[in-house]
């Protein structure tokens, strides 16, 4: 049920335009919730105790671990609602600059950040949380007999990049010019999941994606690390919004995200430590 | 339908009185919701030229990677076309004209690519014709074709969500075009499928033909089932919208560029056909 959800979401935001607009759409639903919160917490006793619902903008590949961090969010401070839009860095981006309402904006790359805090929409600088590495998928049992990303060259491996224009596939770049290796890929994909969907579906012998969506995507593929993935590491940075309706919960859910709590449940979906 | 979209070409007397009277006659109820219809569809496509980056523009349209684009979207979008014209006008043949059990569920059935999100027709394109697919491991083992990823994937995808509108169209025409005709060639002697190619189709040939624009339009712009089932690669799978989708990613401006020089293609291509194929339609 869950998977089957998390799929349709990925179709939608494989819709590009039509999903952009969702996104937004959704993004103007919870503001008014939001800003409706947002006064009664400071019409309210003034006490620290949170309350309101508190919205989340954040990179796709942070959806189960965010998730999880959400529904502890909200037993810890009863009476408050953590509501999540997930989907592409860049998209969030647009939509948090073109004035989507939102609390919290964690980002997949410092690049897609930038574009929130050039239009200084941040409060403060934004914090590194995770860090997040790239691995080899390979199909189940790994027939193609990949060890390494020089393998990914070998003639008649069907290998799926993401597109140079996304996070995922600026840092395959990376990794291979840090390997001098050239790799024609059968497909550039628009995002990570994508790629990742090509291996599961058995249509590419081996991706280059996240450590975690490997993780995320069980015993459908097999992880092969590399160690020119070192040299292409992704920082996510994570920043309180300007425009939160609901800031003293902002504060919190990021302290939250930071704390021992939060490491663990995003060292578990495997994400590296700031 | 003219005369209620451009209502000040209507009140010219371009022949006289009784088109000034035809103006006169429009009821508001009908102008007012037709001309909000008309802006509402030109609005964004005027926004799209207001903010276009004039001054890249012939940069964008002298990148190699543009043309390489373009050209494989003018090929495929046509070479869909065909597939579909080829398969498409046989089947409308059969829903219109023969009676079969289950006809209409046929019918419905047809038309199910319109209603699917062309990212699950992807999918579902996938998981038929892909190297693990129903159909495709057995083309992959006997014949060893693949189709994901290739130039002939990209057909495909286009002609499963474009054939539907020419099956549609052409469908309509022969339930419009009197059967009598068709019969009077048969009981002259004629075979029904004589009949059909020397009878039905020059009597359906606007129809044809205006099903093969609105095909040949939907597999020019088609997006989520050419991502999904052909994938992306410059020159090989990557077309017009798949470009314009990636170069949004982070360059919106250029993404602009590309979307109209694909507009101004299509404009160029549409009207031209309109003139030669489609007047009296």
């Amino acid at each position: 049920m869950i998977r089957s959800v998390r799929r349709t979401r990925r179709m939608l935001r494989l819709a590009g335009a039509g999903a952009a607009a969702l996104i937004s759409l959704s993004a103007c639903s919870s503001s008014s919730d939001d800003s409706s919160a947002g006064g009664s917490d400071t019409s309210g006793s003034g006490s620290p105790k949170l309350s309101g619902s508190v919205t989340v903008f954040a990179a796709a590949s942070l959806k189960e671990s965010f998730t999880t961090l959400g529904k502890e969010f909200e037993k810890q401070h009863p009476g408050t609602e953590v509501s999540f839009n997930f989907g592409g860095s860049d998209t969030l981006a647009a939509s948090i600059t073109s004035g989507a309402p939102a609390d919290v904006f964690a980002a997949a790359s410092p690049r897609t950040m930038a574009i929130v805090t050039d239009r200084k929409n941040t409060v403060g600088t934004p914090a590194t949380f995770v860090r997040n590495q790239l691995e080899i998928a390979t199909l189940p049992g790994n027939p193609g007999k990949v060890s390494s990303l020089k393998d990914l060259t070998k003639a008649g491996l069907k290998v799926v990049l993401c597109d140079k224009t996304v996070p995922c596939g600026a840092a395959a770049q990376k990794a291979l010019d840090a390997g001098r290796l050239k790799l024609t890929p059968v497909s550039y994909e628009q995002d990570v999941k994508s790629a990742l969907t090509k291996v599961e579906l058995k249509e590419a012998d081996a991706a280059v994606v996240y450590k975690t969506d490997v993780k995320a995507a069980g015993d459908k593929v097999q992880g092969v690390e590399f160690p020119e993935s070192a040299k292409a590491i992704n920082d996510y940075p994570i920043a309180r919004l300007k425009n939160a309706g609901n800031a003293p919960a902002a504060k919190a859910f990021i302290a939250l995200v930071r704390s021992a709590e939060g490491r663990r449940v995003l060292g578990e979906a495997g994400f590296l430590e700031p | 339908m003219t005369s209620l979209g451009k209502p000040g070409t209507v009140a010219r007397p371009r022949t006289g009185g009784p088109r000034r009277r035809r103006a006169r006659g429009v009821p508001l109820p009908l102008l007012v919701p037709g001309v909000v219809a008309l802006a509402f569809l030109l609005l964004p496509l005027l926004a799209l030229l207001v903010r276009a980056p004039w001054g890249s523009l012939p940069d964008q349209l002298t990148s190699a990677e543009v043309w390489q684009a373009l050209q494989l979207s003018l090929v495929t979008a046509t070479a869909a076309t065909g597939v579909s014209l080829v398969l498409g006008v046989p089947l409308a043949w059969l829903l219109a004209r023969t009676d079969f059990p289950g006809r209409r569920l046929v019918r419905a059935l047809v038309t199910l690519p319109l209603v699917l999100p062309p990212v699950v027709g992807g999918v579902a394109l996938l998981l038929a014709l892909g190297r693990n697919g129903v159909v495709g491991q057995w083309l992959d083992a006997w014949f060893g074709i693949t189709l994901p990823f290739t130039t002939a994937g990209v057909v495909i995808a286009e002609a499963f969500v474009a054939m539907p509108f020419l099956v549609i169209s052409v469908e309509g025409t022969l339930r419009a075009a009197d059967p009598r005709y068709e019969e009077a060639a048969t009981t002259l002697g004629a075979s029904r499928f004589t009949a059909f190619r020397r009878v039905t189709l020059p009597l359906i040939a606007p129809g044809v033909a205006a099903g093969a624009v609105l095909a040949w339009a939907r597999a020019l712009g088609e997006f989520g089932a050419t991502i999904t089932f052909a994938g992306n690669f410059p020159g090989r799978t990557q077309t017009m919208p798949l470009a314009v989708y990636l170069a949004l990613q982070n360059d919106p401006e250029a993404a602009i560029s590309l979307s109209l020089v694909l507009l101004a293609v299509s404009i160029a291509v549409l009207a031209g056909l309109r003139d030669r194929w489609m007047t009296g339609a």
